[in-house]
């Protein structure tokens, strides 16, 4: 069968969702930002809640979100995105209401916010994205850089007496009542895209149903940071981050999942 | 068993050649071309272009987004 037969609309799949702008990505070949944006948008589209979807970007290499995200969105402060929307969600408490984080964003500098929004219980979606590191400003230790990792500020590697343990952040908001959903996932290989995309669709559920919080967070590479190519910062991440950061649920329906 | 027959259109010039698209594919269909695009990066395409099923897993990890994916029955 020829090529052109099978290029044709009607055979159509799978293109890019219309929510995700035509302006190039700005991350780094293979990072997995430009995977995640595109998921979230996915669900956006697909439950037709375009017109009703504010989301919150961050400072960090995502901190150009807005281009790339074709919904209303708002900048806020470095760390601040919860406040912001927060705000935003006690105004609109209709609309569905995201932010979408780093992980020096939110396990840093925004720690306050963060909490404090899961503990009020705010009915809104936080997206983490936890890559280890400071990606945009050259690659520095982070709260969540596991021990031994070598970053521009722990060009030895992290060393656990000196420069404290690795935050595991997800873990503690869970603990917070006011929080209904915590599940942590990745976007490197096609299963687990297909996991994330899930867990976004019941993230925006629960809003939906106004139930509280819903955090996601999402175990990315940052293969510029790192100081890989693509394909083997997946394979470390697959091998270092992931018995650290376990994938899976860690809270659902108000319940901590007992493993 | 009704069997497919895939094929992807790769956007060349937003292609950043990062190769996570290449061990997503089941079956082995994707190659990184030795020609550039204006960015100089290696796009990818197809190298194996029969044995593309169409099944969408190389778009739906391709960070920039940049593979559409048309797939038919085949009559058995
Ligand atoms: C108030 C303030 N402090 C520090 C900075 C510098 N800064 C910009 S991005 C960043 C860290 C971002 O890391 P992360 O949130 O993990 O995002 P990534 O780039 O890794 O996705 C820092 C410290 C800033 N922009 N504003
Ligand atoms: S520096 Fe890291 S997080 Fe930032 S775009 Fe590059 S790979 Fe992604
Ligand atoms: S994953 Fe996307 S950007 Fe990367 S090489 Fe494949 S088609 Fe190009
Ligand atoms: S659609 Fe499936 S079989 Fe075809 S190139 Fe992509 S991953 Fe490979
Ligand atoms: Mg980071």
């Amino acid at each position: 069968m020829d090529i052109k037969e099978i290029i044709k609309p009607e055979n159509l799949v799978y293109k890019k969702t219309g929510l995700m702008t035509d302006n190039p990505l700005s991350y780094c070949p293979g990072c997995g930002h430009g995977t995640a944006h595109r998921l979230l948008m996915e669900v956006v589209d697909e439950l037709g809640i375009v017109e009703d979807t504010i989301g919150v970007a961050p400072v960090g290499c995502s901190v150009l979100a807005y281009d790339f995200m074709n919904v209303d969105m708002q900048g806020a402060a470095h760390g601040r995105a919860p406040a912001v929307a927060t705000g935003i969600k006690r105004c609109w408490p209709d609309k569905y209401v995201f932010t979408y984080q780093g992980d020096g964003d939110l396990a840093a500098i925004g720690t306050a916010e963060t909490i404090h929004a899961c503990n009020r219980g705010e009915n809104i979606t936080i997206i983490f994205i936890n890559n280890g590191i400071y990606g945009m400003t050259g690659g520095q230790m982070a709260p969540t850089t596991l021990p031994g990792m070598r970053t521009t500020t722990s060009p030895y590697g992290r060393e656990v007496e000196m420069m404290g343990n690795p935050l595991k952040i997800t873990e503690l908001i869970a603990q917070l009542p006011g929080v209904h959903y915590v599940t942590r996932h990745a976007v490197h290989t096609p299963r687990a895209v297909r996991k994330t995309k899930k867990a976004i669709f019941k993230a925006f559920e629960v809003q939906k149903e106004k139930k509280g919080l819903s955090f996601i967070e999402i175990v990315s590479n940052c293969n510029s940071g790192w100081k890989m190519e693509p394909v083997a910062s997946n394979i470390w991440m697959e091998d270092n981050m992931f018995p650290f950061y376990e994938l899976g649920d860690i809270k659902i329906d108000g319940q901590l999942v007992t493993k | 068993m009704a069997k497919f027959r895939g094929a992807i259109v790769v956007d060349t010039e937003h292609c950043k050649g990062c190769g996570v698209c290449v061990p997503a594919c089941p079956s082995q269909v994707i190659g990184l071309a030795e020609e550039v695009n204006s960015k100089g990066y290696h796009y990818s395409f197809m190298a194996n272009p029969e044995a593309c099923t169409g099944c969408a897993n190389c778009s739906i990890v391709c960070p920039d987004g940049v593979i559409t994916v048309y797939k038919v029955k085949l009559e058995v």
